[in-house]
């Protein structure tokens, strides 16, 4: 039976706000032996745990529900928020079911909590997964390709199961599906922001943090088929694309509030992992080069990259801009988010080169007000509106 | 109760001992051969403490530039505050590194550097991208600036509390294919292993003698305070002369000059002049405090406090380890060093090297300095503190402020904490005496 776009985003937003993830519970409980890799943004390769056989569960901090009691003992004040409120889950038993824990190279902060994590859970599995800041396939290729057998080798021993190179390459070939109907979301948005509303599109993606990925898969394209009935109203508001939110992720409210005060959001760097390689990974030849040569060559940029190329740099989000036939950019950053604040200043030097507007702010994963940022974003909608060429 | 030691304050100005002096010449003299790198035709690499390859470097006979090290002397000189708020002027958030904020608001203000002498623009950036996150968009911002060559180093994090076959193959391969032809390029100089050998030898005559002198604070007293003195002990081997004779002389007459004091029982020389005995023995992680350095440093001395190992002076390469660059496998050598300072150390192992500190030297606990914009230090450390204490039963303090931001230093605040934990140490002590004399009194019985 065919679901409606309020009971598939009713769905979706139970599960974002189960912080017990009973989904992944259940899925895990439903055949003995099953395991559970956790993994925090950015990006690890998911085709490797599925292959394994266990589920990728993307742990993603404790938002604006969860009271931080205990998480606030291991962080100072100028620390952000996600790795608090990420031991407030462990240490309050909600992720007494995960059997193994990846840290992507993302910051400072990830990389430490990777050791906090070896010694605060001494029976879970933990790595710091690294990845190559050299994009020579000879040399960040080779690395690559020795971490990536390295967590392979690891993963068929945690689940009893060693992965093939034939498991391997369906799980790239269930991922490639995936990153397509993500792809083909985002283009839906592109070409009409106000049949999928911003807050949708998130929370359609943040279920694929805790769904199986062939059901993630399903839920994009009945989501997909049932908007496609609904009649919505397109509002006069100003297209942009928001950047700076890849790894503490923020509030519901918050992106409700951008689209409240006049802007669609038309393109956005949310749970990158789940677009993190831009074409399909080929399925012929050794799965693990391939995964390979797509992290280096046909990745998404972000702040935790390393560019080589300086006429590059920030090149990226004027084409995103171009590509959305956005208006101008957002720049929300966590606070204390040292990518995502040091990145901001050459970002900004190349939007005014390209002449795109922008304006900035930061927020905290628990932020509740939402009433300045709602003001600032409807200032920067109307003087697009207002002021813009077009 | 007992008095308080106080350094005998003979002297107005601020005592130093001879080596001191040296290595204040030295660091004076590379300034001096920055400023006039364009008049003398020499070409100049600005690259990192941590992991820096300074033997390499000098194979193309380029001059090091060290933008944390001129963020460091900014703050000793009082300088910085004004660059960090040049920079957040400019845009950079009030939330990121010091260090970096320096840089781009002393380049903004002219580029004229701690001696007052004018910096010269870089003619490569060598990202050697060890232990710190940071690095690599301070080094992306720096480009921006110079437009020059940048070279990307990167050093994968031993999260897993080892080196890998595996990392150290990309770090080679990363010398060979790009690093060393870049700086062929650049330079104009070709690569000469024999003569990165011999620097390379120099390198690990220099580094025993190091060794010998953090690990003279095993003694009681310790004749040298391995934080607030290590610091100026660190400068030539982190900085520009790793790998020069002028460098080997300096730590062999440090040596000297320690040997001296521990011959003659002394404990270590302050800016107040020389220590009178020692009453309390720390280990300090973190970073210190730059901009208020003597204060900081002032309120240990006064209280008899000798800090006997510490973190910090292991950020350019941790040597007390046993390692030593080798000249037999020097681009191994140089690939292992980088993977093994310090800051690219996973936490258990941060954990392990400060819990062997506390007991090897006799510490009466462990005193964590964490500082607001460096957060590859900083984050989880109230863990390591935590888990220090477990495993050596010493208790551990906590204090907060920052490197080179003059905003975040509260002296009073900083004060208070550190005589609380003065008297924390007291009633361990005074605790376990009593329960010394519970055991001879019931064996008594």
């Amino acid at each position: 039976m065919t679901r409606t776009t309020a009971e598939i985003v009713g769905h979706c937003q139970s599960l974002f706000e189960d912080l017990n993830f009973t989904a992944a519970r259940a899925w895990k409980d439903a055949v003995p032996g099953r395991k559970v890799i956790g993994y925090m943004p950015i990006y690890v390769p998911r085709e490797l745990i599925h292959a394994a056989g266990a589920l990728p569960l993307g742990i993603l901090g404790g938002g604006d529900q969860l009271e931080v009691i205990h998480g606030d003992a291991y962080y100072q004040s100028y620390i952000c928020r996600i790795p608090r409120s990420t031991i407030e889950l462990g240490v309050t038993g909600r992720l007494d079911f995960v059997d193994g824990m990846l840290f992507p190279s993302i910051c400072d902060v990830i990389r430490n909590l990777s050791g906090m994590w070896k010694l605060m859970f001494p029976g879970v599995y933990a790595k710091y997964f690294d990845v190559p800041q050299n994009y020579r396939d000879d040399i960040g290729g080779s690395y690559y390709v020795g971490e990536l057998k390295d967590l392979r080798d690891d993963l068929g021993e945690l689940t009893g199961r060693p992965i093939t190179d034939d498991a391997l390459r369906a799980s790239i070939a269930a991922y490639n599906d995936n990153r397509r109907l993500v792809r083909d979301l985002y283009a839906l948005r592109i070409e009409r922001p106000w049949q999928v509303p911003a807050p949708e599109v998130y929370l359609v993606l943040r279920a694929g943090m805790v769904l199986p990925v062939d059901e993630h898969s399903r839920l994009i394209r009945d989501y997909m088929e049932s908007v496609e009935g609904e009649d919505r109203p397109m509002r006069d508001n100003c297209r942009i694309v928001v950047t700076g939110m890849f790894c503490e992720q923020p509030p519901l409210n918050l992106i409700k509030s951008l689209e409240l005060a006049g802007c669609y959001v038309v393109d956005d760097d949310w749970l990158l992992v789940t677009r993190w390689l831009l074409d399909d990974v080929p399925i012929e030849g050794d799965p693990l080069e391939n995964l390979a040569a797509a992290f280096l060559h046909h990745s998404e940029n972000t702040a935790a990259k390393y560019e080589p190329n300086s006429a590059e740099k920030g090149k990226y989000l004027v084409e995103m801009v171009r590509r959305a036939s956005a208006e101008g950019v957002i720049f929300a950053a966590p606070s204390f988010c040292d990518p995502a604040l040091l990145e901001r200043p050459m970002l900004q030097h190349v939007l005014t080169e390209a002449g795109v507007p922008y304006i900035a702010f930061k927020y905290a994963e628990n932020s509740g007000q939402m009433q300045p940022i709602r003001e600032q974003a409807g200032t920067f909608a109307d003087s697009i509106k207002l002021w813009s060429e077009a | 109760m007992t008095q308080p030691p106080k350094a005998s304050a003979k002297q107005k100005d601020v005592s130093k001992d001879s080596s001191m002096l040296k290595q204040k010449e030295m660091i004076a003299g590379h300034y001096r051969r920055l400023s006039t790198a364009g008049e003398d035709g020499r070409k100049v690499a600005a690259t990192f403490v941590p992991g820096n390859l300074n033997e390499l470097i000098m194979c193309f006979d380029l001059l090091n530039n060290l933008p944390e090290v001129n963020a460091i002397q900014s703050g000793l000189r009082k300088e910085s505050g004004r660059y960090v708020m040049e920079a957040e002027k400019l845009g950079h958030s009030e939330d990121v590194c010091t260090y970096v904020k320096n840089d781009l608001g002393m380049i903004a203000r002219g580029n004229v550097g701690p001696y007052g002498l004018q910096l010269p623009d870089p003619d490569v950036l060598l990202l050697s991208y060890t232990g710190c996150f940071t690095f690599m968009k301070w080094f992306e911002l720096l480009r921006e600036q110079y437009d020059c060559e940048t070279i990307m180093m990167h050093t994968p994090y031993t999260g897993d509390g080892k080196i890998t076959q595996n990392m150290r193959d990309y770090m080679v391969k990363q010398l060979k294919e790009e690093v060393i032809p870049k700086l062929e390029r650049v330079s104009g100089v070709k690569f000469d292993i024999d003569r990165l050998r011999e620097y390379l030898k120099e390198s690990a005559r220099a580094e025993d003698d190091l060794v010998w002198v953090l690990q003279s604070a095993k003694n009681k007293p310790s004749p040298i305070d391995a934080y607030f003195g290590g610091i100026y002990y660190i400068g030539p081997i982190f900085g520009a002369f790793r790998g020069t004779k002028e460098a080997t002389e300096y730590y062999g007459a440090l040596r000297a000059e320690v040997q001296d004091r521990l011959d003659a029982h002394q404990g270590p020389v302050t800016p107040d002049g020389e220590m009178d005995g020692e009453k309390y023995r720390l280990v300090v992680e973190g970073p210190p405090n730059y901009t208020s350095f003597r204060d900081f440093w002032k309120m240990f001395y006064e209280e008899g406090a000798v800090v006997v190992a510490s973190s910090y002076t292991k950020v350019g390469g941790v040597y007390d380890f046993g390692f030593r660059h080798d000249p037999d496998n020097p681009l191994e050598t140089l690939a292992d060093y980088c993977l093994g300072v310090y800051t690219n150390r996973s936490l258990p192992q941060r954990v392990e090297m400060l819990a062997s500190y506390v007991n090897d030297y006799q510490a009466d606990g462990l005193l964590v300095n964490s500082i607001k914009s460096c957060n590859s230090f900083s984050a989880g450390q109230l863990l390591i503190m935590r888990e220090v204490e477990k495993r050596t039963g010493k208790p551990a303090a906590f204090i907060e402020s920052d490197l080179v931001d003059p905003r975040y230093f509260s002296p009073a605040n900083i004060k208070n904490r550190l005589e609380s934990y003065f008297q924390m140490i007291e009633q361990k002590r005074a605790g376990k005496h009593v329960e010394a004399g519970h055991v001879e009194a019931g064996a008594a019985a």
